[in-house]
């Protein structure tokens, strides 16, 4: 009998394996730029349903607000203004978890069950196991995670994991008013981006198409782009996301050697932790990361 | 693939947790998963309307308790009716956003004065409200009211009163507003459908 | 709407222009989205701004704030002379057939009969010719010179596409490009969704741009169609029930013209407005007016209106004089007012020139405010900074603010902008000593009535007598205020061709205002109500959202007025024999004996179509009207004026004639004239309007929508920026002759500047919604700058066209 309400395939920092006899559906998020009109209403549906509120900012000279993922909000949207050949585009993009199916934070967490991916797809994270190292952050190709300044844990979309349990719809996906995000299996949600696409490339967008990176395993939020040869048009969505190949290295073929070999560093790093406390150790691993992203 | 020193410790670092703790006792058992428990489960749902734009879409508000005696209700939690042929259970950032507007901080809670000259409001029961509100009201109907206009023709006109109807009120409200301001013999009255 | 939200989706062609239905109306927005996904429909959008209605269509072109009717005037030339019309429509459907007076003329921007003293126009020419018959004359060849078809080809054969581009700064072929999008629903099975909402309104020829579409969906017989229509994107969730209830001056409950000072008694009153049909055979359905007005006494008055006292006529007020919301608040502006009720209104915020507006409130003897929130408007006399700049010690207004409730607080219906009444249900106490409208208005008029029950005093029949039999009287439920609305038999109705039947006994309510009388023997609040709340019960909280036809119609769901119709004129979605012009799209049709189909037949529903009645049956002439006769203040065919505040020195229309430059008969208050400023001094064009995260001054009072959009910004091209030197994010200062306002600079591709008759002219965009009270950042009033000038038929405040000039801070 299973002690939670979505089957879980696998677990952060985990080696026993989460049992996978059940069969569920897999779901997704499809969202359909192109019918997006950037209302944020799946922004205000998200910090309600969640109950979370985020800071009343300032305006930036944009209609972009909050100007960025925060860890109170999980979802935003990015507007770019686009002029080719002397037509101008508004492409707005809502951005958020894209609950990949090889998840790049999960495989770099390193405690314990602080994140899960359900069998049905959903990554989510779970505080009370989130010891707030930010390797999350550094394992994510979409740089969604952050890390709250209240309780120092991670925090993203969790796809609505709690309505999606007691299979309803996410918040953003019920919300939105014109049907850019559809919610259902992944399955239906191809077929019905094969609609889009098609309807699309009558309209003169020629190039129109899903975005699934394969990079990393696909996602369980996709999108419908006008412009899918450019994904970067859309406020920098990466053309060919995959986890950081450290992270890939490190989970893939060497890991028992790994482990072995890098007992001792490991150990240091835990001491370091348990003396400095997780926060420190996590900018820290992060501004050398970014120092080696930039080289 | 090349890995510099510091790509090596990343990797490390990065990859010690995922075998590490869990290998240096760290229990993969206390890792249980389990989503946060859906809210709405027994929370009371009302179907209304929202007050902002001329959609009108349907919307479900949940309460807290079950209308029994002793519990207070208080809205936790209001998304769109799927039922409504109109919004088919979609809302928009205003309308995704009610419960904000529900337990506004500036929402008012008691009848308030500010007298001439004053700097400050005056919290007032409602009887001393109302009955401050027709004193005026009847003095200055009665000083000028207007029976006949200068032809002979009856007016019974109150020309120096004036008022804005809501046009957030509902139809019931609104007629009843309309009715007894009409009865009293108010001529200059508007609402929100003319700006 | 003639139409309503969900049959948006049985459109061809979705066109907007003067709306942003994808930030105003999101929801409804859905189904322009969902013609576009499932019927392959088009959106094409026209609009100052490239907006988030822009991002999404499959066309759009800019246009010049402020000139609305060149566009359209152009459209309707396009139409005319490319023979894009469908012919059928227009010549049985339409007035193009009517013979006009001789007397009518157009000339250098003026129609016949101009009084320039007045600003306003004696309407004696703009009528038909009458023939012998009584009835209007018509040349069904349409050849006639004096008839409309051909007055209005001649008309507007002056909007050619280059005059066009002069005036409104849309290039010459994108504008053609919108045209050829308009004139392929001209095909019989084809038909265009109109939306439009403030944009198009909120100017001083705003009720003229509206004509000019409803011309132009009568010419391309887009009327009546599934798909097709007017439709006005409304602004509250209940403004279309509170104009309904005629919660304004002109009109009494569904539309009855109030009586005025020339109207000595019940008699001239009725006789005024009740017409007489214009074409033979009409329906002229407005001839019943004499039985929803009595049915209205009697709800107000009960057995106190009786055919001996007029049934109380004289205890209705007579009307005087302009009562719009500008006008009271000149009025009150001149000391002329004492006293001000603003429920659930926030004037200092929403009516033009906040100056004026504060300073009017600060002649008031006493205000009272009744409103679920602490409005800017409730504290006009407190100092908020730069933001609201006062002296409280010299302001003797009295102030009283009434907690009232909000809608999750309270039951009752809303009506929606296509018109469905829909009934809410209760879920929780508003707070601390909060009480709902209703019972707020009980309170204030019960104390009233029992002060002039002891003392007496000015007229206090009409107080002591008003109907009040409530069950709880301090506390009027709605469901029995939604039955009075309904109406009801006072005695037993006999049936007029049976003697012997009783309709309904007295006492029952009854199911539709075709049973309402004119002799005292029913009630009625609202005739277009009546059926909300039949002996049946409750139609306005029916909830089946069955759909059979697919067209979204969903009869059963909540209650549509007139009589649970959702498409208004949908005798004119059929052709003369009664056929469907598009069979796929079936809204009415003759069934031999009958009319059927997925709606309510709005027609006599066994009027046989060789009978030739015609479709728009609240006309006399049961017909559409291409030309408006003596209906609108400022003209039967509408014609491009410049706004009040200009870039131009001259209407290009009529550069020789300065009387034509702007509405001549729109109405200017001298001392309003003269805050108007010009183009040396406020050399760029400002358009203001609303975000899709807020809603107009409600919002910013919540937390949640103060996150999504924090502060006040305003919109300026890249060109303009630089001209000026403001980067994204500066601080600039934005100033009309009436005042100034701050704002976060937005530089945005998606406003260019247009080339207007050899000039240069950028437009600057000013989102509403910022305010000293409120959980968003404090800020100015946006209406600090707005010139107070309307309409001239309907004195909706110039919002959408004035003059500023901006400044880095």
């Amino acid at each position: 009998m299973a002690l939670q309400s979505l089957d879980i395939k696998q677990r952060s920092a985990t080696t026993t394996p989460s049992p996978q006899a059940r069969q569920t559906i897999e779901i997704a998020k499809l969202i359909d730029v192109s019918a997006c009109i950037g209302c944020k209403a799946c922004q205000v549906a998200c910090m309600e349903w969640n109950d979370v509120r985020d800071e009343v900012g300032n305006c930036h000279g944009v209609y972009d607000n909050p100007m960025d993922l925060t860890e109170k909000s999980w979802t935003v949207m990015r507007f770019s203004e686009i002029e080719e050949q002397g037509k101008l585009e508004w492409l707005i993009r809502k951005d958020g978890c894209m609950h990949c199916a090889d998840p790049g934070c999960l495989k770099a967490c390193p405690a314990p069950g602080a994140i899960i991916q359900y069998a049905n797809g959903i990554v989510d994270f779970h505080q009370e196991n989130c010891i707030g190292c930010g390797y999350c952050v550094s394992g994510c190709p979409f740089n969604v995670p952050r890390i709250s300044k209240t309780d120092s844990k991670a925090y993203k979309c969790t796809l609505c994991s709690d309505r999606v349990a007691v299979n309803q719809a996410p918040a953003c996906a019920k919300a939105c008013p014109t049907g850019a995000i559809q919610f259902g299996s992944k399955e239906d949600m191809k077929d019905y981006a094969a609609k889009r696409i098609t309807d699309l490339k009558e309209r003169g967008y020629e190039k129109a198409g899903l975005y699934d990176p394969a990079g990393v395993g696909g996602t369980h939020v996709m999108y419908v782009l006008h412009h899918a040869d450019k994904p970067d048009l859309y406020s920098g969505l990466p053309v060919n996301p995959s986890i950081s190949p450290l992270v890939a290295l490190w989970k893939g073929a060497t890991k028992p050697l790994a482990t072995l070999a890098l007992a001792g560093v490991a150990l240091g790093s835990l001491f370091h932790y348990v003396m400095k406390g997780p926060n420190e150790v996590s900018k820290e691993i992060e501004k050398e990361i970014e120092k080696e992203d930039a080289q | 693939m090349q890995m510099n020193r510091r790509q090596f410790f990343k990797v490390c670092s990065a990859g010690l947790g995922g075998s590490s703790i869990a290998m240096m006792g760290f229990s993969p058992n206390a890792a249980l998963a389990e989503v946060r428990t859906f809210k709405l489960a027994r929370a009371t749902e009302t179907r209304n309307i929202c007050p902002y734009c001329s959609v009108s879409c349907g919307v479900l508000i949940y309460s807290t308790g079950d209308k029994s005696k002793n519990s207070q209700s208080e809205i936790i939690h209001i998304e769109g009716d799927p039922d409504n042929p109109v919004n088919r259970g979609t809302l928009c950032p205003k309308g995704a956003g009610l419960r904000d507007m529900v337990q506004s901080a500036n929402r008012l809670k008691w009848p308030e004065v500010r007298e001439p000259g004053s700097k400050e409001w005056k919290r007032i029961s409602w009887n001393e409200a109302i009955e401050r509100i027709a004193a005026h009201m009847k003095a200055d109907r009665d000083k000028n009211f207007q029976a006949q206009n200068k032809d002979g023709v009856t007016i019974n006109r109150w020309p120096t009163i004036g008022a804005l109807v809501s046009s957030a009120a509902s139809n019931e409200a609104g007629y009843l507003t309309v009715k007894t301001l009409r009865a009293l013999g108010v001529t200059q009255l508007d609402t929100q459908a003319r700006i | 709407m003639t139409n309503h939200w969900v049959d948006i989706k049985n459109a061809d062609l979705v066109f907007v222009m003067g709306g942003n239905p994808a930030e105003a109306h999101p929801c409804g927005f859905k189904w322009a989205i969902e013609a576009k996904k499932t019927r392959k429909a088009k959106l094409v959008v026209v609009d100052p701004r490239f907006n988030r209605t822009a991002a999404v269509a499959d066309y759009y072109a800019p246009i010049r704030p402020g000139t609305d009717i060149a566009f359209f005037g152009g459209i309707i030339n396009y139409l005319l002379s490319n023979d894009k019309i469908q012919h059928e429509y227009v010549k049985h459907y339409t007035n193009a057939a009517f013979l006009i007076d001789d007397g009518f003329k157009f000339q250098d921007g003026l129609f016949s009969g101009y009084d320039e003293a007045k600003r306003s126009y004696a309407k004696d020419t703009w009528k038909y010719q009458i023939g012998s018959d009584g009835y209007a004359k018509v040349d069904e060849t349409l050849q006639d010179p004096r008839c409309v078809f051909q007055l209005m080809k001649q008309h507007y054969s002056r909007y050619a596409p280059e005059t066009v581009q002069k005036i409104c700064g849309t290039p010459k072929d994108a504008f053609l490009k919108v045209c050829e999008y308009i004139a392929s629903t001209s095909a019989p099975n084809r038909t265009m969704s109109y939306l439009y909402a403030l944009g198009l309104t909120e100017h001083s020829v705003g009720s003229q741009n509206i004509r000019c579409m409803a011309m132009i969906q009568l010419l391309l017989g887009n009327m009546g169609m599934a798909g097709g229509g007017i439709n006005a994107l409304r602004g509250h969730a209940n403004v279309q029930g509170i104009t309904d209830m005629c919660a304004y001056s002109q009109n009494l409950p569904g539309y009855l013209s109030a009586p005025n000072e020339g109207d000595k008694d019940r008699a001239t009153y009725l006789e005024k407005r009740t017409p007489k049909a214009l074409r033979p055979g009409q329906m002229n359905f407005p001839q019943n007016f004499p039985k929803w007005f009595t049915s209205l006494c009697k709800a107000w008055y009960g057995n106190a209106a009786t055919k001996e006292n007029d049934f109380a006529f004289d205890w209705l007020p007579k009307l005087g004089g302009a009562t719009d919301t500008l006008a009271m608040f000149h009025a009150m502006f001149e000391g002329k007012l004492n006293g001000f009720i603003c429920q659930g209104f926030n004037p200092l915020a929403s009516v033009p020139n906040k100056k004026k507006v504060g300073d009017a409130l600060a002649k008031l003897k006493y205000l009272v405010v009744i409103d679920p929130l602490a409005t800017d408007t409730s504290e006009f006399w407190k100092p908020h900074g730069e933001f609201n700049e006062v002296d409280p010690t010299k302001i003797d207004t009295e102030v009283f603010r009434l907690p009232a409730n909000l809608f999750a607080e309270h039951a009752g219906t809303f009506t929606n902008s296509g018109r469905v009444v829909q009934w809410r249900w209760k879920s929780a106490d508003g707070p601390g000593e909060s009480k709902e409208d209703a019972e707020i208005l009980a309170a204030l008029f019960l104390k009233l009535k029992a002060m002039y029950a002891k003392d007496g005093g000015a007229l206090p029949e009409p107080i002591l007598n008003l109907t009040w039999a409530y069950t709880q009287p301090a506390k009027p439920s709605p469901e029995e205020l939604l039955r009075e609305i309904n109406g009801k038999a006072l005695t037993d109705l006999i049936d007029p061709k049976d003697p012997t039947k009783v309709l309904f006994k007295a006492g029952e309510q009854l199911p539709s205002f075709g049973f309402l009388r004119d002799d005292g023997s029913t009630a009625c609040g609202n005739w277009i109500y009546c059926g909300t709340w039949s002996q049946a019960g409750n139609n306005t909280a029916k909830r089946d959202n069955s759909d059979p036809s697919g067209l979204g119609q969903t009869l059963n769901w909540g209650y549509a007025w007139p009589v649970n119709r959702r498409i208004l004129y949908n005798r004119a979605s059929a052709d003369l024999a009664g056929k469907p012009w598009d069979p796929q799209r079936t809204v009415m049709k003759w069934l031999g004996d009958k009319w059927g189909g997925n709606d309510i037949p709005d027609m006599a529903p066994t009027a046989k179509p060789e009978d030739y009645v015609m479709p728009f049956i609240m006309t006399p002439e049961g017909v559409g009207r291409l030309f408006s006769r003596e209906i609108m203040a400022d003209g039967p065919m509408p014609e491009h004026y410049e706004p009040f505040e200009s870039p131009l020195d001259v209407n290009p229309m009529h550069p020789n004639n300065p009387k034509a430059k702007s509405n001549p008969a729109a109405r200017v208050y001298k001392s309003d004239m003269e805050a108007f400023g010009t183009a040396k001094d406020f050399p760029y064009v400002a358009t203001t309007y609303r975000l899709t995260e807020h809603f107009h001054y409600w919002t910013k009072q919540s937390q949640i929508n103060a996150i999504m959009q924090p502060e006040q910004f305003v919109e300026i091209g890249e060109e303009l920026a630089k001209e000026k030197g403001i980067k994204a994010g500066d601080k600039i200062k934005v100033r009309s002759n009436r005042g100034f306002i701050k704002g976060v600079a937005v530089v945005t591709k998606r406003i260019k500047s247009l080339e207007i008759d050899g000039k240069k002219v950028h437009t600057v965009g000013i989102p509403i919604h910022y305010g000293f009270k409120g959980a968003t950042k404090p800020g100015f009033l946006t209406n600090t700058l707005t010139p107070f000038v309307g309409d001239a038929n309907v004195h909706t405040p110039e919002y959408k066209a004035f003059l500023i000039n901006i400044e880095k801070v």
